[in-house]
């Protein structure tokens, strides 16, 4: 029998997920064993138990300067940006986008601009932010939205066209106006698809956050990684880019959720 | 009352001519089947009819005045595909129409005139067969089904005229006999005026009351350009096929009534 016509049966298909993740730790495990085995104050690959101990400092030790919690501190602070920045990106994306995906005169004014606009590398634009919104938290809450908005602006307007042209018809000949539509019959089509943007879209809002927070911030996940980073304190980086992993892991696992309870008659690819 | 008249209606892409001279009075309450073989303009016609497209020369007069240029609620539709909307329930599909026109913000109806809504919507499901189907959403439903929901959502509307386009085309032959003894009873019993794009004669003459075939008369390839469709036959379905409702008139055409299997063997 052909490999491709091979499956593997439902344990089988969990074992060979778990494979490489535990591949990864024992790999790490072997080398981090035998540098500390050889020079006990390594830093390089540290043990389980010394990052435990690092991170137990940082969850559960008040920090003596600012009296908080600064594990909590610090992912308080970056998920507010990245929500707010995601907030702001959605909404102008959906305002811009359906109106420029539906309304031929705005599509008009609003595409070749967004085109261009989402060329430039959001990251440059960073030092330009700085110097005009300043170093707080508007410069990072900012560069996260230009960088997802045109990117999420051009999923919706896309969405809006792939409305089947039918649809629109349809929609005219029940006696719709241009607003109605919108609201019941456009809206709805693009909000699931909205959510599957979102769930791109928050790949490199995470890349714009801990970036905005290494360059200039004093606090936040970013901020830590590249704080300790100077006393090659890889017990504390390490656990810290596992967590930013497992958060994004679960606002998508989150959003995949949402989108399924909310748009039951959605499916990404319909059978026909 | 309705009555749709074409006059002189002439397309043009370009240098292309699709269609010429298309002279057509279609009378309250009729059944008219457009046939032709594929890229005859046949769709082009019903576009321009919806208001999707405008003829380069003529009028298109409903009830005396001229149609509106954009696809509009007295032009009812149904597509052979997506006619109708995946994020709404079937109930909702139905609801939809009347909740445009009455509620010109928010689109949508509560309270009593809601309930009034979805009373009728109820008794169009049940009259398409329907009824037990209201909260499940399209994806679930056959094609079959879909096209019946397509209907039922089109009348809800109170359109002047039906424009279908190839509607039943998808659908399996055993389904199709069953969706055009349907048809034929909507035709019969809400009185309404219809205009079918098909390519199928048998389903042509087994709901029209007139079929009316879309030809090029002259087809070699260096004319093809210069000469666009026409119409070829116009054809009074016999027997006369009536209805009970409103227009309840039996279908009175100026051309004399030929056979149906003799009018088959005259378009092909």
């Amino acid at each position: 029998m052909r490999i491709i016509n091979r499956h593997p049966s439902r344990g089988l298909s969990v074992l060979l997920a778990a494979l490489p993740f535990i591949a990864l730790a024992v790999t790490y495990s072997i080398g981090s064993y035998q540098r500390l085995s050889i020079n006990p104050a390594d830093k390089i690959l540290p043990s389980v138990t010394q990052m435990m101990n690092a991170m137990s400092e940082l969850m559960f030790v008040q920090d003596k300067r600012t009296g908080e919690y600064l594990f909590w501190s610090d992912t308080a602070i970056s998920l507010w940006r990245l929500a707010c920045g995601m907030g702001i990106s959605i909404a102008i994306s959906l305002v811009f986008g359906v109106a420029a995906g539906f309304i031929p005169w705005i599509r008009a004014l609003v595409k070749p601009f967004v085109e261009a606009f989402s060329l430039i590398p959001p990251i440059t634009i960073l030092p330009i932010l700085f110097i005009m919104v300043g170093l707080d938290e508007a410069s990072k809450i900012t560069l996260i939205a230009i960088g997802t908005a045109p990117l999420m602006l051009r999923a919706v307007a896309l969405a809006v066209e792939e409305i089947p042209h039918e649809m629109i018809v349809k929609a005219q000949t029940l006696g719709a106006s241009t607003w109605q539509m919108i609201t019941r019959v456009v809206l709805p089509q693009v909000l699931p698809k909205l959510i599957v943007a979102t769930r791109f879209a928050l790949i490199p809002a995470w890349i714009f956050l801990v970036s905005a927070e290494a360059i200039a911030a004093v606090s936040g996940l970013g901020y830590r990684i590249f704080l300790v980073r100077r006393f090659l304190s890889m017990d504390v980086i390490i656990p810290y880019v596992l967590w930013i992993t497992l958060l994004a892991w679960l606002m998508d696992i989150c959003l995949a959720m949402l989108q399924r309870r909310l748009f039951p008659w959605f499916q990404p690819e319909s059978k026909s | 009352m309705t009555t749709l008249v074409l006059e002189k209606i002439w397309k043009e892409y370009g240098d292309q001519i699709v269609l010429e001279n298309i002279d057509i009075t279609i009378e309250s309450g009729s059944f008219v089947a457009l046939v032709g073989p594929s890229g005859c303009g046949k769709t082009t016609l019903l576009k321009m009819l919806l208001g999707e497209e405008r003829p380069t020369s003529g009028r298109i007069l409903l009830d005396g005045v001229p149609l509106k240029p954009e696809p509009d609620w007295d032009r009812g539709v149904v597509f052979q595909r997506y006619s109708v909307f995946p994020h709404l329930t079937v109930l909702g599909n139905v609801l939809v129409g009347r909740e445009f026109e009455k509620s010109r913000f928010l689109g949508r109806l509560f309270g009593s005139r809601r309930e009034a809504a979805v009373e009728d919507a109820r008794t169009l499901l049940k009259s398409v067969g329907l009824a037990d189907h209201e909260n499940k959403y399209p994806a679930a439903l056959s094609g079959g089904m879909q096209q019946r929901l397509a209907l039922a959502q089109a009348l809800m509307r109170k359109p002047k005229i039906l424009l279908l386009d190839e509607p039943f085309g998808a659908l399996d032959p055993g389904i199709r006999a069953e969706v055009h003894a349907l048809m034929n009873e909507l035709w019969v019993e809400q009185g309404i005026t219809v205009v079918m794009v098909t390519h199928d004669l048998s389903e042509a003459f087994r709901l029209g009351t007139r079929v009316i075939a879309l030809e090029r008369r002259r087809n070699r390839p260096e004319e093809k350009e210069r000469y666009g469709a026409t119409i070829a036959h116009d054809i009074a379905v016999w027997p006369p096929k009536k209805q009970t409702k409103l227009n309840g008139s039996a279908i009175v055409t100026a051309t004399p009534p030929i056979l149906a299997a003799d009018a088959s063997a005259a378009v092909h």
